[in-house]
């Protein structure tokens, strides 16, 4: 060890690499005075060009590890890893580590997450980020990290208080970071804190699912060992093909995945998202429209078009995922930026794999209908064994199923009269008083519901006190909420935490009602960034909003009072609390738990027959067009025009440059220097520059007094005389000055006409200022005696030049013979 | 009293997590990790020299409880713990008796391994003799008017703790070890009787199956396998296998008999009673079989059930002594059934557009109940590693393995 560390000191070294040992590190530590730091310090002033990459052994304990990140970025631009990933991917595969976004960056479930996390938001009585651990943690996986954001006490405080925490061979971390506004900021902390040691999971934290995770991963690691660039496999799952079911299934758009069928590789990725309803008919046609590039369909027998998908938003991810996040620091969301940036990146060549679940279960929770659809499926047992008679989260309380999936939790007290219908989940220590009807519902615990109530289709939480008479239809009601007797609350009403409805009072439908005020934010701010405001907002200002009310005590009255001659009794009826928020938008019944009405599915329904009616009729078109021509040649015209327009774009840049040099704003060194950067923007070639200088010196030649042809040549004479040697520099072929002649004959027929009747004399300059060699012109005419006679005009007026020129070339070619 | 084993702790709080998450499945797998777990409890148990057996029955019972609670639908677990707890009680009253009746030959020996052998021949002698005392009164021991098992333990122990505490503290710390050992070894014996029962009930082959027969099952039981296989050295004889939907294990088990060379038809559950009347006779395994004779069975086998009696086919259940569960299924809570996923049964993506009444549509529902429950009259008769019985002698074996007392935990 030693000897290598004198081997280091002389500079020797660009990897310095200190053994995976705990043990042999601290000795390496102790055996020389000067720390590995200083020896860091000293290859990299040995070194300086050399990229110095300092690998810190992830043996060592985590703030060790920590120090030695900090200083050794202290140093300069060392590279540093703070783990060594080429160890996790190594012959040893470990896996069993998950990233877990607590925090869906999205404001769906505004108002109701301005007081709780969504992931804690309860999913039939537990709360939803239980589900996912307890699926990671029956699918093997060993160490979780949940990353909070918004309302990250309440997250961690769960966590801590949760059985999580008890179990063996299972860790939850909580990372918290107060500042992200998306899951790319979430990547990029856990990146730099530096936690993930191989392949993990990458999840939000309201994903319920009960997929066996062996073989995706199996597939993952197999793949990643074959091709390193393999960095992700996303999986999916099979749906129906039609977007009414999208739309009632989980209020989502349509998705078009295209994949190859041999590798499974993911060759493009397009959410309907964009196109959504807000926009016309015509559009939205359009957007059925996939435009794949050639380059995807070039070297593959087939590609699968796959648009019965539905993303579950579970991806397997090698540490790379990581690095290529802290690269691009613009990535802010999963699919729309990551994805797409991945598929469009052709120089790293990173690839994305795809894996179908055939039979499990999975799907993430991203808004109020999906929120409604998956407490059915768990209701209805497909997501087993994470079912409500299995307590999987809390095990203090028994929970017994009868038939048609009714569950009743121990500690529950039902009038005889009361009529619990199927699908429904009542928790315990709530009462239910006579002839209440509850149908298809989730009831949370220690509730209190009066006598002649009707719940259909509604999600009632914890501690919800409802009076006698009232009625609730597909409803979210939250925690501590109290419905005065004979409220109403229409279909896709959202109550918020403590809310109060008066008596008699009839919600309106889709109606979102909240303690905490709305904040009136700019309307075209990014709504990833409103959320995290606006989150963050309330998680300053109220330290504890209301979560304790779910710990069982009732709503404290006292707090209350003095606030309630601010309600508006018009929104929450006379005695109320609260006050309605204004979404702004008119598509409420596309995201509410409440079913869509029958006229908007008539709607859908029309508008997709509308659209393949469409199809049909453009298909028609085109294929009878197609009969002789085929689709090749239309994108190459488009290609053309592009080139066009680019080239345009780029003649128009030279001479605005040569300008300036012309007025002496620049010299002629610059000139060539960003005529050089301009030409490996726009990539073009050095006969493309020649070509729009020359142009421009015409240009400029063209700009001065002239009345004669004379004092054309004239001009153009002394520009030449001057600017000559800068397109010199420019001709580096014979092929760029035949280019200078075919953009010279170019300008004379088109842009500047009074060039033509001098073309011969130019020429002729041309030659004599030894822009253009004699070999060029001879090439250029004889080229064109193959053309037109339209072409020729310029050939023939130069004829007798050219004629000499030949002849003197000859005669040099007889003279080098003859000597 | 949990706390006195923190080692085994993790194991226990492991096993009941996965029985929870349902990684563990299907009774004879649960019976026998089951029973690994509870003999480590008991080793790791530490019990005071002056306790009785009380000391090893509570905590048998506190890791019992958990365990039935973490995944309730398995019979089979409450099973051996009650077992366990029946073997503690018989081991205990054992001791207690060769204490008393004065068989104190080994008393009075230093030489710890003459002891043990000379206590070992002799206290099963006597244990075979207190079985009699421990079961269920039967005429005889009722006439006998002896006092009842529990009370003459309690007695019996408290008088020789009374007399002999400081003289013979020794004595009693050995005793305490010795009922340790013999409960651990009369695990291992059950362990062993578990690991071959199915090789026990396949000897009984010949006896119920003859030439030319035709045997009707529906599914897929490892017992079932080797008893056709067992009838098979000597006979020929043609099976009938119901492919046992959702789970189709019948496949597999045509597949593993037409591999056995045995003739072998696969048939749709549905065909059961069209095929009846050719049959014989029906052989099934079971999931438990309840106290009142009545069996737990996969889904689809009343069916049968009922078809053979229908037809008078012998309805014939195949099982270990594991799966005889002490309980009545009065209750309708003690008889669970468990609902499976529905995706079993079909396909998520086939039935999405029916899944939720949104569209304004009446739901669908799928239902995957996992067993049936088949009355003790359908059965006629139950092959079990300790011989065939009817379902009316049932209730003699729960007696003959369960103590009265550890029925209700």
């Amino acid at each position: 060890m030693a000897a290598e560390k004198v081997y280091h000191n002389k500079g020797g070294a660009i990897h310095v690499d200190i053994a995976c040992d705990v043990d042999l590190v601290r000795l390496a530590l102790s055996l020389t005075s000067l720390p590995v730091l200083d020896l860091i310090k000293r290859t990299k002033k040995l070194m300086a060009d050399v990229v110095l990459s300092v690998t810190v052994p992830h043996t060592l304990p985590l703030n060790e590890q920590i120090c030695y990140h900090l200083a050794t970025a202290g140093i300069g631009p060392a590279l540093n890893k703070l783990n060594d990933r080429s160890h996790a991917s190594g012959p040893e595969e470990y896996l069993g580590q998950a990233v877990l976004l607590a925090d869906s960056f999205a404001q769906q479930f505004r108002p109701i997450t301005d007081e709780r996390p969504k992931v804690l938001l309860p999913l039939v009585n537990v709360p939803m980020i239980d589900y996912t651990l307890e699926w990671l943690a029956s699918a093997g996986v060993e160490e979780v990290f949940v990353f909070c954001c918004a309302h990250a006490k309440q997250v961690t405080s769960h966590l801590e208080h949760s059985r999580w925490t008890s179990q063996s061979n299972f860790t939850v971390t909580p990372i918290e970071s107060r500042d992200c506004v998306s899951a790319g900021d979430a990547l990029r902390v856990i990146d730099q804190r530096g936690v993930v040691r191989g392949d993990f999971i990458l999840i939000s934290g309201d994903t319920v699912s009960n997929m066996s995770l062996k073989e995706v991963l199996k597939e993952h690691q197999e793949r990643r060992k074959k091709d390193k660039l393999a960095v992700m496999t996303m999986v999916y799952r099979r749906c129906k093909p039609h977007p009414l079911i999208y739309q009632t299934r989980l209020g989502s758009e349509q998705l078009l995945l295209v994949v190859d069928p041999s590798t499974k590789q993911l060759l493009h990725y397009d959410s309907m998202k964009e196109a959504g309803g807000r926009e016309s008919t015509k559009q939205q046609t359009l957007a059925r429209q996939v435009v794949l590039e050639r380059s995807l369909l070039a070297d593959r027998p087939a590609v699968q078009l796959c648009s019965d998908v539905q993303d579950c938003y579970i991806d397997i991810c090698s540490p790379e995922v990581l690095l290529l996040f802290t690269d691009n620091f613009d990535y802010q969301h999963l699919r729309r930026d990551f994805v797409r940036g991945l598929l469009s990146d052709e120089i790293l060549g990173n690839k994305i794999h795809t894996y179908e679940i055939i039979g499990d279960y999975a799907a993430r929770i991203d808004n109020l209908r999906a929120y409604d659809v998956v407490s059915k499926d768990i209701i209805h047992r497909w997501t087993y064994p994470m079912v409500p008679d299995i307590r999987f989260a809390s095990p203090e309380t028994g929970i017994k199923i009868g038939r048609s999936n009714i569950y009743k939790e121990d500690g529950l007290v039902l009038a005889p009269t009361t009529i619990i219908g199927p699908s429904t989940v009542v928790g315990s220590g709530t009462s239910i008083s006579d002839n209440t009807i509850i149908r298809n519902s989730v009831i949370g615990r220690g509730c209190t519901i009066g006598s002649n109530v009707v719940i259909e289709g509604s999600h009632i939480w914890n501690n919800v006190t409802i009076c006698d008479n009232v009625q609730i239809r597909h409803a979210v009601v939250c925690d501590g909420v109290n419905l005065k007797a004979r409220a109403i609350i229409q279909p896709g009403v959202v109550l918020s935490f403590k809310v109060v409805i008066g008596e008699d009072f009839t919600v309106p439908a889709y109606s979102k009602i909240s303690l905490v005020l709305q904040r009136h934010e700019e309307e075209n701010s990014d709504e990833e960034l409103e959320y995290a405001e606006a989150a963050s907002g309330v998680a300053g200002s109220a330290p504890s909003p209301l979560y304790d009310g779910m710990n069982g005590s009732q709503a404290d009255d006292g707090e209350e009072t003095p606030q309630s001659p601010r309600w508006d009794p018009l929104q929450v009826g006379l005695g109320g609390a609260g006050c309605k928020w204004s979404t702004g938008q008119d598509d409420e019944w596309r995201h509410s738990v409440a079913p869509i009405p029958p006229e908007k599915i008539k709607e859908i329904v029309a508008r997709e027959e509308e659209a393949e009616l469409e199809d049909a009729a453009r298909d028609m078109t085109t294929s009878s067009r197609k009969d002789n021509v085929e689709e090749q040649p239309d994108d190459d015209d488009d290609e053309d025009a592009d080139e066009e327009d680019d080239s345009l774009f780029f003649d128009k840049e030279v001479e605005a440059l040569f300008s300036r040099a012309v007025t002496g704003e620049s010299s002629a060194e610059n000139v060539v220097l960003e005529v050089d950067g301009l030409k490996l923007a726009y990539d073009r070639s050095f006969s493309d520059c020649a070509g729009a200088m020359f142009r421009a010196l015409l240009n400029l030649a063209a700009q001065g007094p002239q009345t004669t042809s004379r004092e054309l040549v004239q001009n153009t004479k002394q520009v030449l005389l001057q600017w000559g040697p800068l397109l010199r520099r420019f001709l580096k072929h014979q092929d760029d000055e035949m280019e200078v002649l075919l953009v010279f004959e170019e300008v004379c027929t088109e842009d500047r006409k009074e060039y033509a009747p001098v073309f011969a004399s130019v020429l002729q300059e041309l030659y004599d200022k030894d822009v253009i060699s004699e070999e060029a012109i001879i090439a250029w005419a004889s080229e064109k005696q193959h053309g037109d006679e339209s072409d020729k005009i310029f050939v023939k007026q130069c004829e007798r030049f050219i004629q000499w020129l030949q002849e003197a070339s000859e005669e040099d070619d007889e003279g080098g013979e003859e000597a | 009293m949990v706390a006195t084993m923190p080692d085994v702790l993790p194991l226990v709080d492991d096993f009941c997590t996965k029985l929870n998450r349902r990684q563990v499945e299907g009774s004879l797998d649960t019976a026998k990790l089951a029973l690994v777990l509870l003999r480590q409890v008991i080793s790791a148990q530490r019990i005071p020299p002056n306790a009785s057996a009380g000391v090893l029955i509570d905590a048998i019972k506190t890791v019992g409880v958990r365990m039935i609670a973490a995944n309730p639908i398995e019979l089979a677990v409450g099973n051996i713990v009650r077992r366990v707890l029946h073997i503690i009680r018989e081991e205990d009253a054992s001791l207690a008796t060769t204490v008393v009746s004065g068989v104190t030959v080994a008393v009075d020996s230093d030489d710890e391994d003459n002891l043990d052998i000379r206590e070992q021949a002799s206290s099963h002698a006597v244990a075979a003799a207190n079985r009699n005392v421990l079961r269920a009164p039967s005429l005889h021991n009722l006439l006998e008017s002896n006092p009842s098992p529990v009370k003459a333990d309690v007695t019996v122990a408290s008088t020789g703790d009374s007399t002999d505490t400081k003289s013979r503290s020794g004595d009693k710390n050995s005793r305490s070890w010795k009922l340790k050992h013999n409960v651990i070894e009369s695990i291992n014996i059950m362990l062993n009787e578990l690991q071959e029962y199915h090789l026990q009930v396949a000897e009984q082959a010949l006896e119920h199956i003859h030439q030319n027969e035709v045997i009707l099952t529906l599914g897929r039981s490892r017992t079932l396998l080797h008893f056709l296989l067992g009838a098979k050295k000597k006979r020929s004889f043609q099976v009938v296998v119901a492919e046992g939907s959702p789970r189709y294990q019948g496949h597999k088990l045509a597949k593993e008999l037409t591999a056995e060379k045995l003739s072998t038809t696969l048939i749709t559950d549905s065909a059961v009673f069209a095929m009846i009347s050719r049959v014989n006779m029906v052989i099934v395994g079971a999931h438990a079989v309840m106290a009142n004779g009545g069996v737990l069975a996969p889904v689809g086998l009343h069916m049968v059930a009922l078809a053979a009696k229908r037809h008078a086919v012998p309805f014939v259940v195949l099982t270990g002594l594991h799966k005889l569960c002490p309980l009545y299924p009065h209750n309708p809570f003690t008889l669970l059934n468990d609902m499976k996923s529905p995706s079993e049964v079909l396909d998520f993506g086939e039935l999405s557009d029916c899944l939720n009444g949104t569209t304004g549509g009446a739901e669908s529902h799928v239902f995957n109940p996992t067993f049936d429950y088949i009355p003790p009259e359908l059965v006629s008769l139950f092959i079990t590693d300790t011989g065939g019985h009817n379902p009316s002698y049932v209730y003699r074996l729960v007696a003959e393995f369960y103590s009265p007392e550890d029925i209700v935990l």
